[in-house]
């Protein structure tokens, strides 16, 4: 198992951390969206764990040389939002969330379910490399309580019959 | 009561988010209209329908815009607020997959009447579908002529932070920096984003201009009460028989949102609490309900409308469990800028959690409520004064039920 503040060497090293012709014309596009052109940090970092799965520290030196700020810029906007991951992350990310009202409609049940099922802590990543377990704040998707985002999509009314199904459909 | 759908008008459309079903609904003849009228009466017109901000502090719409400069020379910007995060609100989801095109029409009738020639509408991170339909708006209402005309639009994805729902942390994330709340004043209508002057309005304050502009300021004022005019759209949830999004006057009570639109109480069907505007509003007991959801209405209740985030509770929940769970999103969200909060927070969701595990000691009730009212007012943004409102309410209202947990 692999925390998530855990390291990969092997996957560090072996991936380039360049963008290909194609992407760095988005980054000037994207940079030219706005009147300076840092507040294209945001869109590019996402490009970038797009592209390499993850924000390394050298993937943030890399986006900081696009926009001519330091690493330690690019990495107190990185360590600030929770959607950008600095290790590895699974292939799919289980985010359930935990807020009051999926909460009060049995979010607790749900995790502790998905514990059991992928044989993992919350924060953790299967062995395999599949599934990235997070139990998250309000996704504002409360009337379909209890929910979770499973990479793009949402997933509501969530049972534990639901969430095996769930599961299986990830590859 | 459920008065006349406005915003939530075309929902049951399968294609509602199409310029196709916008147009066939009378889409963008507001703004046809307004490119006809002066933009100091476009503002005027705003005023005089008492729309308040709906994102959660109320602030009168109109009365904001009139904040821009007259004489400013340099770019002025609208930003829209679709970061939504507040606990227990989903209503600019709604307004962002189904009715995109009212986001887009209502920013152009704003742009004209503050002289914005540059819009930026900053949607959570999570949001990803939310994102890619109105994403798809845009690209339509510029291929149709009403964006790239004098005023364009950049959607622009966040990345995680509840504090980026704050006006000015908002405008320092979109800014690409880390999503700090900056101290105002200066105010963002004078400097705001870029260090130009920039009115932020939220998803569904938006929406209902250009339905302002079509039918009038007294239609529109005359919804709701004196003070505030309209419909907005409730997010119920929680142990009710019908969760989900309602359209209402600003004017219905908390009573009739719960019981004759939501359908009642679940649980053991008898009702022990009810937070009315979002978690960072306080707490009401079952029996102080019969109050209007409007801004002053829920304000002279003690509490506030904030966004509209409706989340009911029957006896059978514990309220400091739920405490607990409200505690641990304020320690996370907050953004450390702030000794108070960023001390406060954390120290505060330890207190409660041991309380609700049975190791509470005999002082931190009191510790809980010092410490939480010594920070209120102290800080830079609103953010920690939003989590002083749950801690002071539920301890107040419920102090037996904390007290009982705790060993003697």
């Amino acid at each position: 198992m692999r925390g998530q503040d855990g390291t990969d060497a092997a996957t560090r090293a072996s991936t380039p951390v360049a963008f290909s012709v194609e992407q760095l014309a988005e980054v000037h596009r994207l940079q030219g969206l706005y009147p300076d052109r840092r507040a294209a940090l945001l869109p590019v970092l996402h490009l970038a764990q797009e592209t390499f799965g993850y924000v390394s520290l050298e993937v943030e030196a890399y986006v900081a040389a696009l926009f001519d700020l330091t690493p330690a810029h690019v990495h107190e906007v990185v360590t600030f939002y929770t959607l950008f991951f600095r290790a590895p992350k699974g292939r799919h990310i289980v985010a359930v969330c935990h807020n009051l009202s999926c909460h009060l409609a049995g979010a607790p049940m749900i995790v502790a379910h998905l514990r059991r099922r992928l044989g993992i802590d919350v924060g953790e990543t299967t062995d395999d490399g599949r599934v990235t377990l997070q139990s998250v704040e309000c996704l504002c998707a409360c009337e379909h309580a209890p929910m979770m985002q499973v990479d793009d999509r949402y997933e509501f009314g969530l049972t534990p019959e639901k969430v095996d199904r769930i599961l299986e459909g990830l590859r | 009561m459920t008065a006349e759908k406005i915003l939530t008008r075309n929902f049951a459309r399968a294609d509602s988010h199409t310029l196709k079903a916008y147009l066939e609904t009378g889409g963008y003849t507001a703004w046809q209209k307004a490119q006809t009228l002066p933009p100091a009466e476009i503002t005027e017109e705003v005023k005089q329908s008492n729309l308040r901000g709906l994102g959660g502090a109320g602030f009168p719409t109109g009365t904001k815009w009139s904040f821009i400069p007259k004489s400013h020379g340099g770019p002025v910007y609208l930003v829209i607020n679709a970061d939504e995060g507040e606990p227990g609100t989903f209503k600019d989801r709604y307004l962002l997959e189904r009715d995109p095109h009212a986001v887009i029409e209502g920013m152009l009738i704003a742009a004209r009447a503050i002289r914005s020639a540059t819009g930026f509408v900053y949607v959570r991170g999570e949001y990803v579908e939310p994102y890619r339909r109105f994403a798809t708006a845009v690209s339509e209402a510029y291929d149709a002529g009403y964006l790239g005309k004098g005023f364009d639009v950049v959607v622009h994805r966040g990345a995680g932070a509840y504090i980026c729902g704050e006006e000015t942390g908002l405008i320092s994330s979109l800014e690409g920096k880390k999503g700090w709340p900056k101290l105002k004043p200066p105010f963002p209508a004078i400097k705001g984003a870029f260090g130009a002057p920039t009115i932020v309005n939220n998803v569904e304050t938006i929406c209902h201009v250009p339905h302002i502009i079509a039918r009038g300021a007294a239609w529109f004022a005359a919804l709701g009460t004196k003070t505030q005019g309209g419909t907005r759209m409730y997010s119920v949830s929680g142990r009710v028989t019908r969760p989900g999004v309602y359209e209402a006057s600003v004017a219905i009570t908390l009573r009739q949102l719960v019981y004759d639109l939501a359908g009642g109480v679940t649980g053991n069907g008898r009702l022990k609490a009810v937070v009315p505007g979002g978690s960072s509003a306080a707490i009401l007991r079952g029996d102080e309900i019969d109050v209007t959801m409007d801004v002053d209405g829920l304000r002279n209740a003690g509490t506030m409308a904030g966004s509209a985030g409706v989340i009911v509770m029957d006896e059978t929940v514990s309220i400091p469990e739920a405490l607990m769970v409200v505690a641990r999103f304020y320690a996370h969200e907050s953004c450390g800028q702030c000794t108070p909060c960023r001390e406060s927070t954390g120290w505060i969701y330890k207190m409660v959690r041991r309380i609700v595990e049975g190791r509470g000691r005999k002082d931190d009730l009191d510790t809980i409520l010092d410490v939480a009212r010594r920070g209120a007012g102290t800080t830079i943004c609103a953010f920690y004064d939003g989590a002083v409102g749950p801690y002071v309410s539920y301890i107040e209202k419920f102090r037996a039920e904390f007290e009982a947990l705790i060993p003697r």
